[in-house]
């Protein structure tokens, strides 16, 4: 069967942005009637290979081919008509449209007048919908559908393209397990009609539950594709990272200090309700979950950027004024945001000016900021942290992800923080930097600092919290000490299921 | 070396050459045009832009706009005529209007940070309503009767010199904001703000209040402008200074400004406006007429957009084939 | 699972309140209409004579034209402030050709009119989507360059009405079965685009553009055809404001529809059309024109000063985004409660 043409090629393919070099020479098949995993750390180059199945982005070298042709798709439109679906990590919905146009658009079904036939149209949302089991109005807009809704949305606008070829890029990241079985019986039953499946997971699980075949890629290289069946988990972990996992974590044992922050019934609504929690310095505290689950948003509520509703953030006994980052900053908190592009860094900005944003006041001589006080500040920092960088005075967007990341630590450490809030901390960064980041996220914590750690990633979490809270929809729905935290206890708490073991 | 060629080849520094060009071929070719008396004259017709793009600079860097500020101009003129009509002094209706001004102004920021509206569309509106205000006032008649010592300070000259004393304000007000703008951790968060508002708020700077205050300032100065104006043609009329805005922003996008936010230097803007204010005396003096310079205010307004998108288009398009070359070598 | 079979129920119900909300913005304006005219009559019900419902119409309808053309641009998340000069140089386009050639028909004057805006607003378009410049700074400048454009080709002259074909000036005020022509084309172009709007696939395109661009492009909508058709039509209606202007008014020089833009915008704005693209109806920018008119003529039957008009107008504006923002607000904060499963 696997010997038949593929259906679509990906050969020798590259990309670059700037100076990173995101895709290097990946080659792999996609065969009809089968379901392929694409699978790699963050930053590994998946999601630009999906950016270029999709037609956004064009590959500087190497070819796409679709049924054993070349083809190049200067647009999104050329993909769609050469019958590739994508669903995106990130909902792409039509917030004002109704729903059964937002599946429907650039296929609404016509009236003879060429007007569009708005009963057809929400009677195929609706017959979509009762295929993949849930109930959501087709009528109503697509603004304020939750995350997972909104990917359903996704998921029944693929389908009602009928494509050949179907891209789904992290689709159960949001979704509750029934869903996540609902979503997988339609995709086989598209499989077995014949359909080429491309699947993007980080749950190991579903990947052997659905797919035959396996890409590994690894710092935008490709690793190797292989059967599922004829690879252990372990394998396909150890061909992603590169090497053992355990050395990854270096977590040192340090005897907690005193409690420095006091979080008590905090609330906002409709994200998170009811969180207390403290954290002591010299500890590291990782706050897990799943997407969706309202850890960020706490710690960013913590840290004053949103507000909250109810509660009390306390700081070494003072109450923290709400809402006011520049509040927390003084009372020594700092944050490293989730999103290094929109919230970490000014990307258009130099490097120095990133680094001294949060603290340019403190470099200035009678209110003024001269004789480059702010690159010599800059430069300690960048140097402590070993940045790679060209000239401190080009701007932070030509770093790569792991060197930008350094610069977001370096604004913050710089800054002299006694709690450190840490979100996705080795997001989309290279294993080498991971390890870098790891490290000197266990020597603040030996030198007294306070760690707070959002991470999605499990392994990150086992290897260098002290203590974990476990978030689900908005709750805290477990504290494990570092003895009790297994990977299964923590994601069954996380899911809500009682440990079965 | 590479340090030096960035800042030549940067869109301000080529606005500056521009300007400098402009003057020195104007002033051999254009008759009278490098006469002091003409000096004189673009100064005047030089400050209401000048100091009005200095409050837009700092908007537009924040990725904002304000599109009253011609408006404002008007009503507190209108505003000057009517206070002068009922018996004010003249030393207390200067700084009357200029807090009418900041407090049109405040109204703008408070639409647009306190109630999270879209500047554009709050400005436009705006536009509208103290503009209608200023005829409401003093409907189409005009106050001309200003005292002649005051008239006569702002279309005077230092010591009857060819130096106008309006110019030491100029010079003044550019070199407070140049500070404020280049050299202090306030200005710095400007750029912040106006490249990415939401990691500038990460960063602890107060973006609502920041830009808030902005629109106070771009009022007080449109007031202070009103004055000016008024004082300069000895003339208080609704319609002062209507149409200014577009030259405002005309002259702040061609120095360098980028409408999105997040980039500029003051010294562009000001080279700006005076290439814009230079080439309409110099095809003045040329006997081109008022409106036909609107042409050139438009088109340059659009150039100053379109060039450095070409530019970078280019140059992307440049930096790709470079890949792909390097990428068909590797392969060889 | 029972999560899931307890949603709909609750979203219909925001759902509908949704669409409510949507319905009140017309409804609002008609009920503020009807206020309006309520009350101007009583005190002078010469305002509800047959000459006064003609004249408030004929004015409404030049701007009605102009308004549904720039709805349709807003709704993209774009902007068209050229709009007043384009209508400037068509009317002395169309004038002076008239005056030259007396005796070409109408139909060629509104043809004319119509390909002098189309040219103006293709290059609009052109700027803004290849030349990657924002709308707003785009016909902010050809704003200026059309009306300079006019200003050096009439260099100080005029066309007036008897210079002008009798045929074309009775265009202006004659109409069928007692419908003046000019109030049929307005409610022709306004009926029309809104079902484009409505009912056809590019409709749905240009509101979805709007609604956002990332996912426009990312759904393989020809984004760059329809943008470039957005401007093309505000720009062409324009220019046949152009030509109903000239009808109408008779004496046209280069400062013709000096200013119209401001009252365009806030016909659209007024009408429900968000500026930020998306949401609003073309027919809702129409109630938005006729009720500005309808002010005006309200202010001068009233007795007001009329330099209160221009106020009035900035004043609706600030309003009316006010009021939408109002409405985002209020609907963004109940789904929110409703997705309150925590």
């Amino acid at each position: 069967m696997a010997e038949a043409p593929a259906l679509l090629e990906v050969h020798d393919v590259s990309k670059s942005f700037g100076a990173v070099a995101a895709v290097q020479g990946v080659s792999f098949p996609l065969y009809g009637g089968e379901a392929h995993a694409l699978v790699g750390e963050n930053g590994a180059g998946k999601s630009t290979i999906v950016k270029m199945l999709a037609g956004v982005h064009r590959p500087d070298t190497g070819t796409l081919r679709v049924d054993g042709g070349d083809v190049v798709f200067a647009s999104p439109g050329d993909a769609k008509s050469h019958g590739i679906a994508v669903i995106y990590q990130e909902p792409t919905l039509f917030p004002d449209l109704s729903v059964a146009e937002n599946i429907a658009m650039g296929n609404q079904p016509l009236t003879r007048l060429k007007q569009i036939d708005r009963k057809a149209m929400t009677g195929n949302a609706a017959r979509l919908f009762q295929r993949l089991g849930v109930h959501i109005d087709p009528a109503r807009p697509a603004r304020g559908l939750s995350i997972a809704d909104q990917q359903l949305v996704e998921i029944a606008k693929a389908l009602s393209s009928e494509a050949r070829i179907l891209i789904m890029d992290e689709p159960t990241a949001a979704l509750s397990a029934v869903e996540v079985e609902r979503l997988f019986s339609v995709v086989r039953s598209l499989r077995d009609e014949g359909a080429a499946i491309m699947f993007i997971s980080h749950r190991f699980e579903e990947i052997t539950a659905l797919c035959e075949r396996v890409t590994i890629m690894r710092d935008g290289k490709h690793v190797a594709t292989e059967m599922v069946a004829d690879l252990s988990v372990d394998d396909m972990i150890r061909r992603m990272v590169g090497r053992d996992l355990s050395a990854l974590f270096p977590k040192q044992d340090v005897p907690p200090g005193e409690v420095l922050l006091e979080v008590e019934g905090l609330s906002r609504e409709g994200v998170f309700r009811d969180i207390s929690f403290s954290v002591r310095a010299g500890e590291i505290v990782a706050l897990a979950g799943l997407v969706g689950a309202g850890r960020s948003e706490v710690m960013q509520a913590v840290f004053g950027v949103d507000a909250y509703d109810k509660g009390s953030v306390r700081f070494r006994g003072r109450k923290l004024k709400p809402g006011s980052p520049r509040a927390a900053m003084a009372a020594g908190l700092a944050l490293v945001p989730e999103d290094r592009r929109q919230q970490g860094l000014v990307m258009e900005l130099s490097i120095e000016r990133n680094v001294t944003l949060p603290r340019a006041r403190k470099l200035t001589r009678l209110g003024l900021l001269f004789g480059g006080s702010e690159r010599r500040a800059a430069a300690t920092w960048t140097q402590k942290l070993q940045t790679k960088l060209g000239r401190l005075s080009d701007a932070v967007g030509t770093l790569s992800g792991g060197n930008q990341q350094k610069v977001v630590l370096a604004k913050w450490l710089a800054t002299g923080p006694q709690l450190l809030i840490v979100d996705e901390p080795t997001r989309g960064i290279d294993v080498g930097t991971k390890a870098e980041v790891h490290r000197l996220m266990s020597s603040l914590a030996a030198d007294g600092l306070a760690v707070v750690m959002v991470s999605s990633e499990l392994p990150e979490v086992l290897g260098m919290a002290d203590r974990i809270l476990v978030l689900r929809e908005g709750r805290i729905a477990a504290e494990l000490t570092r003895d009790e935290a297994t990977e299964e206890s923590v994601m069954y708490a996380a899911m809500g299921q009682e440990v079965s073991a | 070396m590479s340090e030096l060629r960035r800042r030549l080849a940067s869109w301000d520094t080529a606005i500056i050459g521009l300007t400098v060009i402009v003057l020195f071929v104007a002033s051999f070719s254009v008759d009278n045009f490098g006469t002091s008396r003409n000096f004189t004259f673009m100064v005047l017709d030089l400050l209401p832009i000048i100091l009005v793009a200095l409050p837009m600079t700092f908007i537009i860097v924040t990725g904002e706009i304000d599109l009253s500020v011609a408006s404002i101009l008007g009503l507190t003129s209108s505003l000057m005529g009517w206070f002068w009509n009922h018996g004010l002094t003249i030393e207390s209706i200067i700084p009357l209007c200029i807090v009418i001004g900041a407090v049109a102004g405040l109204i703008n920021g408070f639409l647009i940070t306190g109630l999270g509206l879209p500047s554009l569309a709050v400005t436009i509106g705006t536009l509208a309503l103290y503009r209608g205000l200023a005829f409401v006032v003093l409907g189409d008649g005009a106050v001309a009767d200003f005292p002649f010592s005051y008239t006569n300070w702002v279309t005077g000259t230092i010591g009857g010199g060819p130096v106008p004393n309006v110019l030491i304000l100029i010079v003044v007000l550019a070199l407070i904001f140049g500070v404020i703008l280049h050299a202090t951790p306030y200005g710095r968060s400007l750029y912040a703000i106006g490249a990415n508002a939401q990691a500038a708020h990460f960063s602890g700077i107060r973006v609502a209040r920041t830009k808030f205050w902005l629109y106070v300032a771009s009022g007080a100065v449109c007031g202070l402008v009103g004055v000016l104006w008024t004082l300069r043609y000895s003339s208080a009329r609704a319609d002062n200074g209507s149409g200014l805005e577009l030259a405002v922003v005309a002259a702040v996008l061609l120095g360098g400004v980028s409408i999105f936010g997040g980039k500029g230097s003051l010294p562009g803007v000001l080279a700006g406006v005076v290439l814009l204010t230079a080439l309409q005396n110099a095809l003045r003096l040329e006997d081109v007429s008022g409106q036909a310079l609107n042409i050139v205010t438009g088109v340059l307004l659009v150039l100053s957009v379109l060039l450095p998108n070409i530019v970078n288009g280019i140059r992307g398009s440049w930096q790709r084939r470079k890949v792909r070359q390097a990428a068909a070598l590797e392969v060889r | 699972m029972t999560q899931l079979a307890e949603r709909p129920a609750v979203a219909t119900a925001t759902e509908s309140k949704a669409r409510t909300f949507l319905k009140t913005r017309e409804l609002g304006i008609v009920l503020a209409l009807a206020a309006l005219i309520l009350y101007t009559a009583i005190n002078n019900p010469r305002f509800l004579s047959g000459q006064s419902i003609r004249d408030n119409l004929l004015n409404t309808a030049i701007l009605a034209v102009m308004a549904a053309g720039q709805a349709v641009v807003v709704i993209t998340r774009n902007i068209d402030l050229s709009v007043g000069s384009v209508l400037g140089i068509s009317a002395f386009a169309v004038a002076t050709l008239m005056s030259d050639h007396q005796g070409l028909p109408m139909i060629v004057a509104i043809v004319v009119g119509i390909a002098v805006g189309a040219a103006c607003g293709l290059l609009n378009g052109v700027l803004v989507r290849y030349g990657r410049v924002p709308a707003l700074v785009v016909t902010l400048g050809t704003l200026y360059i059309f009306r300079g454009i006019t200003y050096q080709w009439a260099g100080g002259s005029q066309v007036n009405a008897d210079e002008l074909p009798r045929h074309f000036n009775s265009f202006g005020t004659g109409g069928i079965l007692g419908v003046p022509w000019l109030v049929l084309i307005a409610v022709v172009v306004v009926g029309g685009v809104s079902l484009m709007m409505r009912n056809y696939r590019v409709g749905r395109e240009l509101y979805a553009m709007g609604s956002s661009p990332q996912a426009a492009e990312l759904a393989g909508i020809k984004v760059t055809r329809n943008l470039l058709g957005a401007f093309l039509l505000s720009g062409s209606l324009a220019g046949l404001a152009g030509v109903l202007f000239a009808t109408r008014f008779g004496t046209v020089d280069a400062s013709a529809g000096t200013g119209y833009e401001l009252n365009v915008v806030a016909a659209v704005v007024v009408g429900g059309v968000a500026v930020f693209g998306g949401s609003g109806t073309v027919w809702g920018a129409g109630l938005g024109a006729l009720l500005l008119t309808v002010i005006s003529s309200a202010l001068a039957v009233l007795d007001i000063n009329q330099f209160w008009q221009q106020a009035i107008v900035g004043a609706l504006i600030i309003l009316a985004i006010c009021a939408d923002r109002l409405v985002a607000v209020r609907i963004a904060r109940s789904l929110r409660k409703r997705d309150t499963h925590v």
